[in-house]
């Protein structure tokens, strides 16, 4: 049941990027491109995202737990830190250079190509490699939150 | 403006919200895709990656389903009915800015759907800092590539 349902999650949100335009590069490129030929999809599909998130998370967090799991697994950290800062600069430049962040490059496997290949296979690498840099102070991330 | 084009992002993004509040009810899990594929392939966390595979298979299979059954829903620029974009660049810059990405979003914990979807709905501040960061450095980099560089 689990497993179906994270499909269904899954099958939404890749139905949902398709749909918004975010699987076309050059989508995504012409929103961040601010002084050439403006493409405010983007913005729309992010707002439409947080918007319909931030109302149902109200709603989904206030029940006890989850339908099929123990507990909520959230982010408690509120620091900012270097690495937070660092790590989300690199991948902006990443993101910029390519027009892929890590969602739509994943689900535009439904249509490979040799250069989008190249980019998830360096990706991998990539998580790999920051999982070999040193952790910070404070590593707790993550706790299970139980009612 | 392409308004057809702005409308669908709209209803695009209320499917991925409705997907991560889905995914936050049924198993209370974030839907952020760069800690979700990078657990699942370097973690390979024990009895925690059955869910991980399914919800890639569901990720590719939207748009999947979309270009095989001819749905003309693709939002593609120029291309009406096209689901996946081409590529911008060839393979050694795909090569270069994976490898930013997979770092970046590997030390800065997420990437544009656990921070800037999932992080701005919890009204996280590291969340918060993280999307302003990676936007802003997102737009200085295309800015360099388009009206600099070239």
């Amino acid at each position: 049941m689990k497993t179906l349902m994270a499909y269904l999650a899954g099958l939404l949100f890749g139905l949902g990027l398709a749909i918004g335009g975010m699987t076309d590069p050059a989508r995504v490129l012409g929103f961040l491109d601010l002084f050439g030929n403006w493409d405010p999809t983007l913005a729309f599909v992010m707002g439409g995202a947080v918007i319909t998130t931030f109302i149902g998370y109200r709603w989904v967090l206030r029940q006890p737990h989850p339908l099929f799991a123990a507990g909520f697994q959230l982010p408690t950290r509120r620091d900012l830190d270097a690495r937070l800062l660092g790590g989300a600069t690199l991948f902006g430049v990443g993101w910029g250079l390519s027009g892929y962040c890590p969602g739509p490059a994943v689900a535009s496997l439904a249509g490979p190509t040799p250069p989008l290949l190249a980019l998830l296979i360096a990706m991998i690498v990539g998580w790999w490699l920051a999982r070999q840099l040193p952790a910070s102070s404070s590593r707790a991330s993550s706790s299970l939150h139980r009612s | 403006m392409d308004w057809m084009a702005s409308i669908q992002g709209l209803i695009g993004g209320v499917l991925i919200g409705l997907a991560a509040v889905w995914l936050m009810a049924s198993l209370g899990r974030i839907a952020g895709i760069s800690g979700i594929v990078s657990g699942l392939l370097l973690d390979r966390p024990q009895g925690d990656s059955a869910w991980r595979v399914a919800f890639v298979a569901g990720l590719v299979s939207g748009p999947l389903l979309l270009a095989l059954t001819g749905s003309g829903l693709g939002n593609v620029v120029g291309q009406s009915g096209a689901v996946v974009g081409e590529p911008v660049a060839g393979v050694t810059t795909m090569l270069i800015a994976g490898l930013l990405v997979g770092v970046g979003t590997g030390i800065g914990s997420g990437c544009t759907s656990g921070h800037g979807v999932c992080g701005l709905a919890r009204l996280s501040p590291r969340s918060l800092a993280a999307t302003l960061t990676f936007m802003a450095a997102a737009i200085v980099t295309v800015f360099v590539v388009r009206h600099v560089g070239g």
